[in-house]
């Protein structure tokens, strides 16, 4: 512990003596650093800025960092560990109390501004030197704890919490907790229950005039209908899905099971962009009908039905990733009793095989209802004068009248049904009633379909996963035609526009449209990839492999926080870290995070499967070996995960790449996303170059995610258990 | 492993297409022109002065939303284009500073009234005329006769068939409310939108929105910019367009600096270059048809000219204030956008 100890003290003086301890506005290589950054003001350490800037606000943090190199001295185990805990506890407060206390406009409380009188000074967000500082109280702090006995007396693991759980309160909770601040705040900047209420209670939330035939109900109305048709049509699609694959003796299941691939791949929208190339007016089917018959389509697409059609293609086959294990799970001995009774198989599938996936069924509806109240590329694409909470948030923030309370009320509304879903959720996986595989043996093979289930299901499946690969060559090619519904001739002049490459005197200049946000998206995805994998792998160790107290809450607030949709998540995160002391907007390091914190279940639940799967036994063997934590960690667990973390890196960057909803509102000219960048494009109606860059964006995740297959793959010969069980989108 | 090459190889192609830092520094372009327009204004002037150039397009309502969100912070340097109204309030709140380009005299008398009337917080680059954007065939098919006046909007035979971009996030759509109610007063231009209501499908968000959806038959009549379907029939859309009888306004595309701009320097730069003639042509070269501000730059060949339409006295100053703005707005919202069809 001495030498932690060492370290972290070296660490906390190093950030409050070396770096810059503000937010540089500048790029670092705009920075003086043969020595002239130690005394100006914008780059100055926490140390000159006490000096000679009279920033004596920074001097506790300073003094706490001082006292922690002072204990070093002390002689007893005991007595280090108790100054540690100490130490890192006070520098965590003085700094988290001065950040949050003096910002852009000095005192940040009229409270304060009346006690101290007027500050005449301000602060910017913390830097480089702040957050070594933090990472250093902390670590000094849970160093101490295990050195106390806590964590079972192993500092790593403490470290491991302490980190998890300042992430996740400050990356999750924090931003959750400020935006519901907003929704109690009137338009004077005051809080009441009453500004709160009265949003709530507005008609454009819960009107439901258009049950009296007026134009529009209220947007939660909307999104609840939608949500429950789409959840209703897509469970049902899934399920005639999942039976033919495992029972319905069809020749190819695994050509079937590659639908479940798609969702991860695409951005959301594109199955949109897909349904106006056929259904819209100009598409394919209306020309049809204008050619033979002279009829002239409508606008039907655009509102309620082409959304939900949109989901239907979109979500279904999650469901069914869904549902094939439910239908797996069902044990064939129950069923294969209810034969000997001489059931018929329908009589055994309607009133055994059923009731024993009702569960699983509504597990898989509650998914769907979620993905689609989260949705937010879809209704925006089709929506028309159609609108559901995600839209409308990100109407409220971006319209001319950027209503903030607005939005924040509506993201809570959301939250709501997001939560409830959850709720939900959680009550029906975790009852047992259920349960049909027992540690006996079986014979493994469930009985075939009753014959005319099987044909039900083989006439809604074929057609439909027919009609889904045609979407998706529609949206893939449609791109490569000069016009779509006017001249398809084939041409490459969308993608030259794209992805356009010219030489000049100064180099190469990236001159197509596209290129620049492309390759931000691929950067910061690459860069988001290994830390969410690094931080889900290590929060699922804490999970299955540690025991220490609010351990269950840790998990629990975790898990919640993936419920969370998208587009409450991107609002929240804009209002949060506009102002010190995280000071974010605009920057990468805010699409970054949002990358890290909307994936981390991949991690997750990709290394906890993984991880149930590797026996405690070698764990304590390294234990007994004098092994840490640390040690078990690195020298038994990760190799034995090597297949998960690939997995892991790979869905962490792919889902990166193709996220919309929560992104949209991060974005800035400097760091543009890809599919922000594609869907600015069909909202201006420019059609060739959306679809072209889409294209391109499914393509090369396809191929990363072949890739990754095919690494793995030949990893998973030569093990006996193979340890990638997380579902691709588990 | 084989994940390292790979993100190595990820890693270090980024890095190439960043091209590192460069010694000119770099510039935030807010853009609220046609993507083409903005990418070729981009790639020229990074190719003339080795600055780097980050562009982002996006509707100019939702710029100004932007600006003011981040005005404690800005990110971005410059807003080019998009009409003026928007960049006349950013003037007014405060949110972009003031600067004389030694090439204002090369302006048309518009662009510098633009400019003095904003205390030189922005200054004109284009303008253009509003007008209807019709698609010739549907119209043709149905045996309907094209809109000349804003009357003929209100016929019944357009149900459903009129498309206008949607005020709260469309510059657009805004000059179009300012102008009816300078035209008819401001009681009898609501009555006639409340009118108008019935005959519109969807109010899009973005301004040039409602001609893409003409040019590609998605709807027969839009309420644009004529220059934005001048270019729609230049691509080989069957656009036919059309400035009312009665009078209609017009846009200055304007630009601006951005307050607190942290490449203040780039963005001056980039002021003085963009208006210069030979910037200005870039218009015209990415088939846009608006009017350039410089008075030695072409007119592109097609544009519709100022002299052969009926234009109305706009007044920019009083109509460009943000509280009048706010105003019509959450006026048409409340009266117009929540009626029944």
């Amino acid at each position: 512990m001495r030498r932690a100890a060492l370290w972290l003290a070296a660490l906390a003086l190093a950030g409050v003596v070396l770096p810059p301890w503000y937010l540089v506005q500048d790029r670092l290589a705009d920075i003086d650093w043969s020595g002239g950054w130690l005394t100006e003001p914008d780059h100055a350490p926490a140390v000159s800025q006490a000096l000679l800037f009279g920033r004596w606000w920074l001097w506790p943090v300073l003094a706490t960092a001082a006292a922690a190199a002072a204990s070093l001295l002390l002689p007893a185990r005991r007595s280090l560990a108790r100054a540690l805990a100490a130490c890192g506890t006070l520098g965590l407060l003085a700094l988290i109390i001065q950040g949050y206390a003096i910002g852009l406009g000095g005192w940040r409380f009229a409270v304060l501004e009346a006690v101290f009188g007027p500050l005449g000074d301000r602060q910017f967000g913390i830097g480089t030197g702040a957050t070594l500082a933090a990472l250093a109280f902390l670590w000094m702090a849970t160093t101490g704890l295990a050195g106390l006995g806590f964590f079972r007396g192993d500092p790593f693991t403490a470290g491991a919490v302490g980190t998890v759980a300042l992430a996740v309160i400050l990356f999750t909770f924090l931003p959750i907790a400020s935006l519901l601040s907003d929704a109690f705040r009137t338009s004077e900047g005051t809080y009441t229950l009453g500004a709160l209420f009265g949003r709530l209670g507005d008609d454009r939330t819960w009107g439901l005039a258009c049950l009296a035939g007026a134009p529009r109900c209220g947007v939660a109305w909307n999104t609840l209908m939608l949500a429950l048709m789409t959840a209703g049509g897509t469970t049902a699609l899934g399920l005639a899905f999942a039976l033919l694959v495992t029972r319905g003796g069809i020749r190819f299941p695994r050509a079937l099971r590659t639908l479940t691939i798609l969702p991860i791949i695409t951005p959301s929208f594109v199955i949109g962009l897909g349904l106006i190339l056929i259904f819209g007016r100009s598409g394919i089917v209306n020309q049809l009908l204008y050619g033979a018959f002279g009829i002239e389509g409508g606008r039907w697409i655009y509102g309620l039905q082409g959304v939900w059609l949109a989901q239907m293609f979109a979500f279904t086959p999650t469901v069914f990733l869904v549902l094939i294990g439910v239908v797996e799970g069902v044990s064939p001995t129950m069923e294969e009793a209810a034969q000997t009774l001489r059931a018929n198989r329908w009589h055994t599938f309607a009133t055994v095989s059923l009731p024993l996936m009702r569960p699983g069924i509504a597990n898989a509806f509650l998914v769907a209802f979620v993905e689609s109240i989260a949705d937010f590329g879809n209704p925006i694409v089709l929506g028309g004068n159609f609108g559901v909470l995600s839209t409308e948030i990100f109407f409220a923030v971006v319209g001319a009248q950027a209503d903030a309370g607005r939005a924040a009320t509506l993201a809570l509304v959301l939250l709501v049904f997001a939560l409830g879903a959850f709720w939900a959720q959680a009550r029906i996986t975790g009852s047992r009633s259920y349960v049909s595989i027992a540690g006996k043996g079986d014979g493994g093979v469930h009985p075939p379909l009753p014959a005319w289930v099987r044909r039900l299901c083989l006439g809604v499946a074929l057609p439909w996963a027919g009609l889904t690969i045609l979407l998706y060559a529609m949206a893939l090619t449609g791109g490569f035609v000069e016009t779509w519904g006017r001249d398809y001739t084939p041409t490459l002049r969308h993608l030259v526009r794209a992805f356009d490459l010219e030489w000049s005197a100064r180099g190469l200049i990236w001159s197509g449209v596209a290129w620049n946000s492309v390759w931000t998206t691929v950067k910061l995805a690459a860069v988001a990839a290994p830390l969410t994998a690094a931080l889900g792998i290590i929060a699922a160790w804490l999970f299955t492999r540690q025991s220490f107290v609010g351990r269950r809450a840790l998990e629990f607030a975790t898990m919640l926080s993936f419920a969370v949709p998208g587009t409450v998540i991107g609002v929240a995160y804009i209002y949060a870290f506009n102002v010190p002391p995280l000071e974010l907007t605009g920057t990468g390091i805010i699409i970054v995070l949002c990358f890290m914190f909307r994936n981390l279940s991949v991690g997750l639940r990709s290394g906890m499967a993984a991880m149930s799967q590797i026996d405690r036994s070698l764990d304590e063997a390294s234990f007994t070996l004098g092994g840490g934590g640390l040690d078990a960690l690195r020298r038994v667990i990760l190799p034995l995960l090597r297949p998960a973390i690939i997995a892991a890196l790979a869905y962490s960057f792919v889902r990166a790449v193709t996220t919309v909803s929560a992104v949209i509102f991060l974005v800035s000219a400097e760091y543009e996303l890809a599919t922000v960048f594609i869907i600015n494009r069909v909202i201006n109606g420019d059609y060739g170059v959306a679809i072209t860059t889409s294209t391109a964006l499914i393509v090369t995740m396809g191929a990363v995610l072949a890739l990754i297959q095919v690494v793995v793959g030949s990893r998973r010969i030569r093990r006996r258990a193979p340890a990638l069980a997380a579902g691709a989108r588990a | 492993m084989t994940t390292r090459p790979l993100l190595a190889a990820l890693v270090a192609a980024g890095v190439a297409a960043s091209g590192g830092a460069s010694a000119q520094g770099s510039l935030n372009v807010y853009c609220s022109a046609q993507v083409e327009w903005c990418q070729a204004v981009a790639n020229a002037f990074q190719r003339e002065t080795g600055v780097r150039v980050a562009m982002t397009q996006k509707g100019s309502g939702e710029v100004l939303a932007q600006i003011r969100a981040e005005a404690q912070n800005p990110r971005g340097d410059i807003w080019f284009g998009g009409t003026g109204d928007p960049h006349l309030q950013a003037a007014e709140d405060n949110l972009s500073a003031e600067y004389r380009s030694p090439n204002m005299e090369q302006l048309h008398p518009w662009a510098q009234k633009q400019a003095a009337d904003s205390r030189y917080r922005t200054v004109g680059i284009y303008a253009g005329a509003l007008g209807f954007g019709f698609n010739t065939e549907l119209l043709a098919r149905r045996n309907i006769t094209a809109p000349a006046c804003w009357a003929d909007l209100l016929k019944p035979e357009f149900r459903n068939e009129i498309q206008m971009a949607n005020p709260n996030s469309s510059g657009t759509a805004y000059v179009m409310i300012a102008t009816m109610v300078q035209l008819m007063g401001e009681e009898e231009a609501f009555t006639y939108l409340k009118a108008l209501h019935r005959n519109i499908n969807a109010y899009p968000r973005s301004g040039t929105g409602p001609i893409k959806a003409v040019a590609r038959g998605e709807t027969a009549v839009s309420i644009s910019f004529v220059h934005d379907a001048v270019t729609e029939r230049v691509a080989g859309f069957p656009v036919g367009n059309a400035t009312p009888c009665e009078g209609t306004g017009y846009e200055i595309g304007s630009m601006s600096i951005i307050r607190g701009s942290r490449n203040e320097r780039n963005a001056r730069r980039f002021y003085d270059w963009a208006l210069t003639p030979d910037a200005q042509k870039l218009g015209a070269d990415t088939k846009q048809f608006q009017i350039p501000s410089n008075r030695n730059a072409p007119i592109p060949e097609g544009a519709p000219r100022f002299e052969n339409i009926k234009l109305i006295e706009y007044d920019f100053a009083r109509y460009g204030q943000s509280a009048e703005r706010r105003r019509l707005i959450e006026r048409w919202d409340r009266e117009v956008n929540s009626l029944p069809r």
